[in-house]
């Protein structure tokens, strides 16, 4: 006898419930009370309520669910689908591996005497600054002499390719959201659970999909993680595009396509661009976690350094992480500031 | 060329144009069309009563200035001229066809080339140079950089800036911001020019400067200019045909001469109680075309002098007449008491001006 079994007496469910109500002892508490030769006539004391959780529903109530079932119901769920889903999700995300590898092949069988000045040269491009531009050089070159090229060639190259597949996604359905209310509000609250939900949440689900050894399997959870930042800015960007400005525009018969590459998004750039730098910052951190399902890069040495306690590899594959992440950081924030420049309202 | 209104062509016709800002504006037309005024809509039905039963004519070539105090519906207005707002009922009629029919081609057409507007806040595009910018009608329509580089160049030209091409808005002051502005307005080649306050944010002489500026591009181009401003002086300055709002309703249009003769109402007595009239009154409202000089003619004067001109003229002597003559016709006669007369401030000569101009 449970606490609950009126509950389902009188709403006439005893037949659904089945014929015993207590005599199979299910859970840890019924064998204690039975071991003490209470057999269930004891009156409920206030203060032992339990909460009417399923677990205590299926004391008294064989047929109503556990919790436990409910984790497991997800799990046969997912795994039921899961055929399906690869079957659409895989060609899909194929060129993502292909990129992947691609860009993993390409720059590490590049020479380092093509691959340095190639970066060097991005730098310069960019940010027209001599002593960032000696700055990024230093970090390189050091990072090379102590033997961490190759790592940080790899989370480099990752990066890139994440990144820019989330500026080619993520400006469209930012400008998308900015033009539509229905698409903004259909939109955020995804964009608030990829910000918040915890990145090692992303993974579960990936695993199950995709195997540990296919690049895609990283590519999509740095992808999902950073993507968020450059949409939100691009949406923010071109709705704060000045109303009186767009008024012109509109006064002076634009299309809705030459307002959009004429006025809105040259105006959002600099909000674009700020998107662009959190985006790329945020493939940084996930590109560490990610080596956790096979993402290599420095990365790895960080996952040695915890896993077989070596400090000191750890400590300095972090160093370069900082090193990747404050270049990043100030080349493009320096070509944010160059395009700020020209658009001084 | 100031009295002649019933012959002119007219371009633009507001008919019977109601705004009501709200979430059910149609459902309170009924109210308004039942009489309920701006402040009784907001108090009892939380809807803005933009504007209500406008109606007035654009005349060809005639510069329309629309005055009224902050929030009487002058942006609102304007902006149903291209549509940049849709009314809640009513037409805009522009050389006849109902703007409110136009499908969005025709609408773009319109704005494209028959209309440009210059704006209060110049909204330049600060990403584009001086140039560009000026340029913008002719770029939208789909002009190549080699044919609009050197229209760009007339219009800047024309408006003081030349030189200034390769600027960035930013680069240049309020003022010579707006003239680009109004460069770009003029290089659209469209016939009427839309300009809401557009010399509102700069500083008096410079916008007397502007003034005069658009007064001698008028004189060259004749465009049909909607002109904006809650500046009186201004108004009286520009306008051939003058619209006052108030609360979203059309106190009074008429000829400026006319509002300041013959005032509709105290909201307008109010409004033009501060103006130096002589300086803004001139000869023809005031002189009787018929009868014979009172006092002995002492002299000629134009139709267009101010009174202030026929004050100094008279070296002060309130006897005299004068023979109101153009091109050698005479047009009436003036006496100096006549004169005085209309000088008086217009609350208290309601009266007399009343009575003598319906004589
Ligand atoms: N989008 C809108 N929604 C609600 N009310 C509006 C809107 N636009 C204008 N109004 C209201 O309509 C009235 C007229 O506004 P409008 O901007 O035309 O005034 P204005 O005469 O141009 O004033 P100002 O001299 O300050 O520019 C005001 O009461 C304003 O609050
Ligand atoms: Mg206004």
């Amino acid at each position: 006898m449970a606490t609950y079994d009126w509950l389902f007496s009188t709403l006439g469910l005893e037949q659904w419930c089945g014929a015993s109500g207590g005599s199979a002892p299910t859970s840890l508490s019924d064998l204690a009370a039975q071991s003490r030769g209470e057999t269930g006539e004891q009156a409920v004391d206030i203060w032992e309520l339990p909460f009417p959780s399923m677990d205590a529903l299926n004391d008294a109530c064989p047929a109503f669910p556990q919790s436990r079932e409910l984790t497991l119901g997800l799990e046969e769920g997912f795994l039921d689908i899961k055929d399906t889903l690869s079957v659409v999700l895989d060609p899909i995300t194929q060129p993502l591996s292909w990129a992947l590898d691609a860009a993993l092949y390409g720059i590490l069988n590049t020479p380092w005497w093509i691959v340095i000045p190639l970066l060097l040269a991005i730098t310069w491009a960019v940010s027209r600054s001599w002593g960032l531009l000696a700055f990024v050089a230093a970090c390189i070159l050091g990072l090379a002499f102590i033997d961490h090229y190759d790592y940080a060639m790899q989370t480099l190259a990752i990066i890139f390719v994440c990144a820019f597949i989330c500026v080619l996604f993520g400006v469209p359905i930012g400008i998308g959201m900015s033009r539509s209310d229905t698409m903004q509000n259909a939109t955020i609250p995804i964009l608030d659970m990829l910000q918040t939900l915890p990145p090692f949440v992303y993974l579960i689900p990936l695993i199950f999909l995709f195997s540990v050894t296919e690049p895609k399997l990283y590519g999509i959870a740095i992808i999902l993680y950073a993507i968020v930042p450059v949409i939100r800015l691009t949406n923010l960007g071109i709705r704060m595009v000045d109303k009186n400005v767009i008024e012109a525009a509109d006064a002076f018969g634009m299309t809705d396509r030459q307002k959009l590459f004429g006025v809105q998004i040259p105006l959002a750039l600099p909000n674009i661009m700020a998107g662009v730098n959190q985006t790329i910052m945020m493939s940084l951190a996930m590109v560490v976690i990610a080596s956790l399902v096979s993402a290599p890069g420095l990365g790895v040495l960080v996952l040695r350094g915890i896993r077989n306690l070596e400090l000191g590899v750890g400590l300095v594959a972090g160093l370069g992480i900082v090193l990747l992440a404050v270049i990043l950081d100030r080349v493009t924030k320096a070509s944010l500031a160059r395009i700020n420049a020209t658009h001084k309202a | 060329m100031r009295n002649d209104r019933d012959s002119k062509t007219t371009k633009i016709e507001i008919r019977h144009l109601y705004k009501i800002f709200g979430p059910h504006p149609e459902a309170m037309l009924e109210h308004v069309h039942a009489g309920m005024g701006k402040s009784e809509l907001m108090e009892t039905h939380q809807h803005v009563l933009g504007l209500s039963d406008i109606n007035v004519d654009v005349k060809e070539g005639d510069i329309t200035v629309m005055m009224g105090l902050s929030g009487s519906g002058k942006s609102t207005l304007i902006r149903h001229l291209n549509r940049l707002i849709d009314p809640t009922a009513g037409e805009v009629r522009v050389d006849g066809e109902n703007i409110l029919d136009y499908d969005e081609r025709q609408l773009r057409h319109l704005r494209r080339n028959r209309m440009s507007m210059v704006f209060q806040n110049f909204a330049l595009l600060p990403h584009r140079t001086v140039r560009e910018n000026t340029a913008l009608a002719l770029t939208v329509r789909g002009e190549s950089r080699a044919d609009y580089e050197q229209e760009a160049a007339r219009w800047l030209d024309r408006v003081g800036l030349g030189g200034s091409e390769e600027q960035y808005p930013h680069q240049l002051s309020g003022g010579m911001q707006q003239r680009v502005g109004l460069a770009r307005a003029l290089a659209s080649n469209a016939p009427i020019m839309l300009m809401d306050e557009a010399f509102s944010a700069l500083d008096p002489l410079i916008r007397t400067d502007m003034q005069d500026l658009l007064l001698e591009l008028q004189e060259e181009l004749s465009k049909t200019v909607v002109f904006i401003s809650h500046d009186l002086d201004e108004a009286l300055k520009l306008a051939d045909h003058l619209v006052i709002l108030k609360d979203g309703y059309v106190v009074q249009q008429d000829e400026p001469q006319r509002i300041l003769l013959e005032p509709a109402d105290d909201y307008i007595v109010d409004f033009i109680s501060d103006i130096n009239r002589a300086r803004v009154l001139r000869v023809r409202s005031v002189m009787r075309a018929e009868g014979e000089a009172r006092g002995g003619v002492t002299g000629e004067i134009g139709p267009e002098e101010t009174l202030e001109e026929v004050i100094s003229k008279s070296g002060g002597d309130t006897s005299c007449s004068f023979l109101v003559q153009q091109d050698g016709r005479k047009l009436g006669v003036l006496d100096m008491n006549d004169v005085m007369r209309a000088l008086v401030p217009t609350g208290a000569s309601e009266h007399g001006l009343r009575s003598r101009a319906s004589a």
